[in-house]
């Protein structure tokens, strides 16, 4: 148990440090990647110059004002912050392919535990570096937020934040977890971002959606990924609304941690070690 | 001593060999093409959303959704071609500063921006061009206004104008490899940068809009690139207001400037090149 515990803090530790190499670029990369931000503060002020207002003077598109729109595009990059697994499911399925994993079936270590603890780590770093630049573009748009959520709306946000960042890593992990069926799974990765980028409400809040495709897009566990939390943040779920997403998103988390242990424990009996 | 060489007849067989070998496999260049339509009709389907919500992109701009159609018809026409002529070819100039291979190209008796932007054509991204086509056939088709045989004549000329200023863009930030080195975060600046031609330049406005318009129109001129054209086809020209002429009459000065400069910073990286390799 102690040794167990030792690996994965050396695990932990080097990832760290390996990350840290990078820090300056990182810093400014962050920075650049809310430029797009800029395009979007004028493209929704265009689009709510032409809706017509409701009683109280306030342009609503799908109960979302102006400002509310905003606040959602930057809350969506912490978010992000938290799900995104950039090189995840490639670097698994680069593994099966090239032969790499074998390491994981020869050394006392387990795959999905060490990755998951790489990208801990990675994640704390990036969130070290990255405080700053979110501080900077967060202060200077505060005028977009409508001010703190309460004190159990706020831990439910963090709550929400966790388990995004659970969710992002165990269904990517699935996804990568494929190659041991299909060694070249480059198109699949595409076809999932693509659902990931429109329909976890990275682009637009789902609630926009109309009709049968609104239903569709809440059964899939993408909305969990970007929409969710910040709705949760911007009080758009509340009450037993909160309460049932919470679950959901758990049943998620739960069914994509089976999914990638299965996925690898029927994947490494079919795996015969290409490479060399 | 061979003289010129034959810059058309090169071109063509660059554009012939990257059909060759496109063509090797061909699973994959089908699935490149779907894939990327694929996202391009996600795109629509964004668009189409925000109509539904809104008749107009600004309020009194006259961009309602077949009018923004033909906007972003036009976006998707010029991008392709530029993904089709020279995104791979800067990313790769950017490659060979770095690793020393470019030693070959300067080698060559033919000028080395030709060779270095052309020789790769991605056929794959042609196909966006035709879903650009198809959009803009049938956005045209439910505008009231029909565009007369002036714009349709200047259209394709501006359009040129708006993929050479997004090439000379490219080629110089690609160019500037030389003297950085690695070049991926001028790259992701690239993408930064032309994120804002993706919009009518009308929804620029107000104390920060105005300057940013103004910056992205005459200092970095991306605005130019798809307004002029799309301004063409999707509202009738009314020469009566000078307004109207003086921007395409900037847009063909912008992209003649915007080679000539990146024509002069090619030149000088070129001087800078060291060669990394042995």
């Amino acid at each position: 148990m102690l040794a167990r515990a030792a690996t994965s803090w050396t695990i932990l530790r080097i990832s760290l440090e390996e990350r840290l190499v990078y820090r300056g670029d990182f810093a400014l990369g962050t920075l650049m990647r809310f430029l797009p931000i800029v395009t979007q503060v004028f493209l929704w002020g265009a689009v709510f110059s032409a809706v017509g207002s409701a009683d109280d003077g306030q342009a609503r598109i799908v109960n979302y004002t102006y400002h509310d729109f905003i606040a959602y595009y930057l809350l969506v990059f912490v978010t992000r912050a938290f799900s995104s697994m950039p090189g995840l499911a490639s670097g698994i399925g680069r593994d099966i392919r090239d032969g790499t994993v074998k390491k994981y079936l020869i050394q006392p270590i387990d795959m999905i535990e060490f990755l998951l603890l790489y990208r801990v780590a990675h994640k704390v770093v990036y969130y070290a570096v990255a405080l700053g630049p979110f501080a900077l573009v967060f202060f200077l748009c505060r005028g977009f937020f409508p001010g703190w959520p309460d004190g159990p709306t706020l831990l439910a946000y963090l709550a929400s934040l966790a388990m995004a960042f659970l969710l992002g890593f165990f269904l990517e992990a699935t996804i990568g977890m494929i190659g041991f069926w299909f060694l070249e799974i480059s198109s699949l990765l595409f076809v999932y971002m693509l659902f990931n980028f429109f329909f976890s409400g990275h682009m637009f809040p789902i609630d926009m959606l109309p009709g049968v495709w609104g239903v569709l897009v809440r059964a899939m566990p993408f909305q969990y990924l970007a929409y969710f939390p910040v709705a949760v943040f911007l009080g758009k779920v509340s009450g037993p609304a909160l309460a049932r997403g919470l679950l959901v998103q758990l049943f998620w988390v739960v069914f994509f941690a089976a999914a990638s242990r299965l996925a690898f424990r029927y994947g490494v009996r079919r795996y015969s070690g290409f490479g060399g | 001593m061979p003289g010129r060489p034959n810059y058309l007849g090169v071109f063509a067989t660059f554009a012939r060999n990257s059909l060759i070998r496109d063509m090797t496999f061909r699973g994959n260049f089908v699935i490149d093409t779907i894939a990327s339509a694929s996202w391009v009709f996600m795109n629509i389907g964004f668009y189409v959303l925000i109509f539904r919500y809104t008749p107009m992109i600004g309020a009194g701009t006259g961009w309602g959704k077949y009018q923004f159609f033909l906007f972003l018809s036009t976006t998707l026409v010029i991008n392709s071609l530029v993904q089709a002529f020279f995104m791979t070819n800067a990313d790769e100039f950017s490659e060979q500063i770095r690793t020393g291979s470019l030693d070959f190209a300067l080698l060559k008796p033919i000028d080395t921006q030709f060779l270095v932007s052309l020789q790769r054509v991605e056929w794959s991204s042609l196909g966006n061009l035709g879903v650009g086509l198809g959009l803009m056939g049938y956005s045209l088709l439910r505008v009231e206004y029909v565009p007369g045989i002036v714009p349709l004549v200047l259209y394709p000329i501006y359009v040129a104008c708006g993929v050479v200023v997004l090439y000379s863009l490219m080629i110089a930030l690609a160019a500037c490899s030389v003297w950085l080195g690695r070049n991926q975060t001028l790259f992701d600046f690239w993408f930064y940068i032309t994120n804002f031609s993706r919009y009518p330049m009308e929804i620029y406005r107000g104390t920060f809009g105005t300057p940013l318009r103004l910056f992205f129109t005459f200092v970095v001129p991306v605005l130019v690139v798809v307004n002029v054209p799309a301004r063409l086809l999707a509202r009738p020209l009314d020469p009566r207001s000078p307004g109207q002429w003086l921007l395409p009459a900037f847009a063909v000065f912008a992209a003649l400037a915007g080679f000539a400069v990146s024509r002069w910073v090619f030149q000088r990286a070129l001087a800078s090149y060291r060669s990394a390799s042995s």
